[in-house]
């Protein structure tokens, strides 16, 4: 991301970002103008029974907002955290080659202790689908 | 003034750069859709000794462009007791990251839109809003099948999304850059796969869960929840999401090729042909997509928990122990 015009300070930002950024407002503009044609000129027929929601032609009951199940929200953390950890790794590997073999040595020491934790996770059950998987 | 002056000719070459590429940005997501439904129907069906279609156009060429047009004409359909804003934001968060994903994939040496110095990470940051749009969609939907999808895609995408992060990092290492042209430029001698080949075969494992194509399509399983998370969603916003999906497509498929398969250079030894970047990387990319849906039509789907448990059993593990060993490799061999 070279500065097209040296000395020049927009904000903070690098002038690519700055670029970025007003290409995403674009898009974001044509697609909102894409759906707005789309509802503003396609068909308007209301009915009330193409407006239930569609489960396969079987009038629905009850609330559809389940509450899914628990290794739901355990995927979700150890998500949490093994991501924030390769977000780590990320810096450090971008860094790689000023590190040398001690950065080396240090990262195998923290990937060593990311797999003891996965491991950990696995053998406390954080890993099981369903019920039938304790028997196994 | 002067400061304006500035700001004038900054945004002038800058913003026509911008304009032009998204433009050709999207055209060419339109072109893939339709080339790549088309391509998929065709693929499906000769792998099951069909023809496909064959009745519109030469053969059935033109089919998907009329399906588009019917698409695109249908109704905008909004149900009962959704929640009517996330409904609407989902098709508009899950298409606003895929063209600006576009921006920094190097087509060719010169063909890109920004060669920005974070160009993988960035590809990465926006790629995982998809997981966000589609359980907004789900959820918004109030539909227990989109729901279903929706919680499915979720935890298949943030599990499988470690490992594709992880495996990327050597070649990062490789080419000590993040910048596409600089990761394009580390292969010129030899390309990542040859040395790197369990790199690759993660990397492909992961973008095929991460764009939720069989055998890992549970989010989308028809047999089982109609349609998954864009059940509800009808005409314009449907077919957003299935723009969505198919350029995610192309993006692993060009992401992979700038990572593994050398870029926009030439296949080893083939470098005398009189042929452009763009088209050494196109073809490379295509084929690649051609050998995802070879796959999908090929192998049945994985259970929920088969699927789970080897990412966190088997993908991670070994991307992380990949990753020490690549590590290592590459400081011996610097």
């Amino acid at each position: 991301m070279q500065p097209i015009l040296d000395g020049l300070t927009l904000s903070p930002w690098e002038p690519g970002l700055f670029s970025l950024a007003i290409y995403g407002l674009m898009v974001l503009g044509l697609v909102s103008l894409l759906l707005f044609f789309a509802s503003w000129l396609g068909e308007k027929k209301s009915n009330p029974e193409k407006l239930r929601p569609y489960e396969s032609g079987i009038i629905p009951t009850g609330s559809a907002r389940l509450r899914y199940p628990v290794p739901f929200f355990l995927v979700a953390i150890f998500f949490l955290i093994f991501d924030v950890e390769a977000a780590y790794i990320f810096s450090w590997a971008i860094s790689y080659d000023s590190l040398g073999w001690a950065g080396w040595l240090q990262i195998s020491f923290f990937i060593f202790v990311l797999l003891l934790g996965l491991l950990y996770i696995w053998k406390k059950g954080g890993l099981e689908w369903g019920p039938t998987s304790k028997q196994d | 003034m002067a400061a304006w002056q500035n700001l004038v000719n900054f945004l002038g070459p800058d913003l026509t750069r911008i304009v032009v590429g998204l433009v050709g940005v999207l055209a060419l997501v339109q072109v893939n859709a339709l080339f790549l439904v088309w391509l998929e129907r065709k693929v499906a069906a000769h792998i099951q000794l069909r023809i496909g279609p064959k009745e519109v156009g030469p053969f059935g060429i033109l089919q998907t462009i009329v399906d588009g047009i019917k698409l695109v004409s249908k109704e905008l359909i909004t149900p009962r007791h959704v929640d009517r804003k996330l409904f609407m934001l989902a098709p508009i968060a899950v298409f606003l990251p895929v063209l600006v994903s576009f921006v920094v994939i190097p087509f060719s040496e010169r063909l890109i839109i920004r060669d920005m110095n974070v160009g993988l990470l960035l590809i990465f940051a926006f790629s995982t809003f998809n997981v966000l749009a589609v359980l907004v969609g789900g959820w918004a939907s109030n539909n227990k099948y989109s729901l279903l999808g929706a919680v499915r895609a979720v935890a298949q995408n943030v599990a499988y999304e470690i490992p594709l992060l992880l495996t990327v990092l050597s070649v990062v290492m490789w080419s000590n850059s993040l910048q596409m042209s600089e990761i394009v430029a580390s292969q010129s001698k030899v390309w990542n796969v040859f040395w790197m080949p369990v790199a690759a075969l993660i990397y492909l494992i992961c973008a095929t869960a991460e764009t939720n194509r069989a055998p890992f399509d549970i989010p989308e399983a028809e047999s089982e929840l109609v349609a998954g998370f864009h059940t509800e969603y009808s005409g314009m916003r449907f077919a957003l999401f299935f723009l969505a999906e198919y350029s995610n497509m192309l993006i692993v498929a060009a992401v992979a090729t700038t990572l593994f398969f050398g870029g926009w250079k030439s296949f080893p030894g083939l470098g005398f042909l009189p042929v452009p970047g763009w088209i050494w990387f196109f073809a490379k990319t295509y084929v690649l997509i051609f050998v995802a849906m070879w796959v999908r039509w090929t192998f049945p789907r994985l259970r929920f928990d088969q699927l789970m448990n080897f990412c966190w059993k088997i993908m991670i593990p070994v991307a992380l122990l990949h990753l020490i060993v690549y590590a290592g490799v590459i400081k011996i061999i610097n």
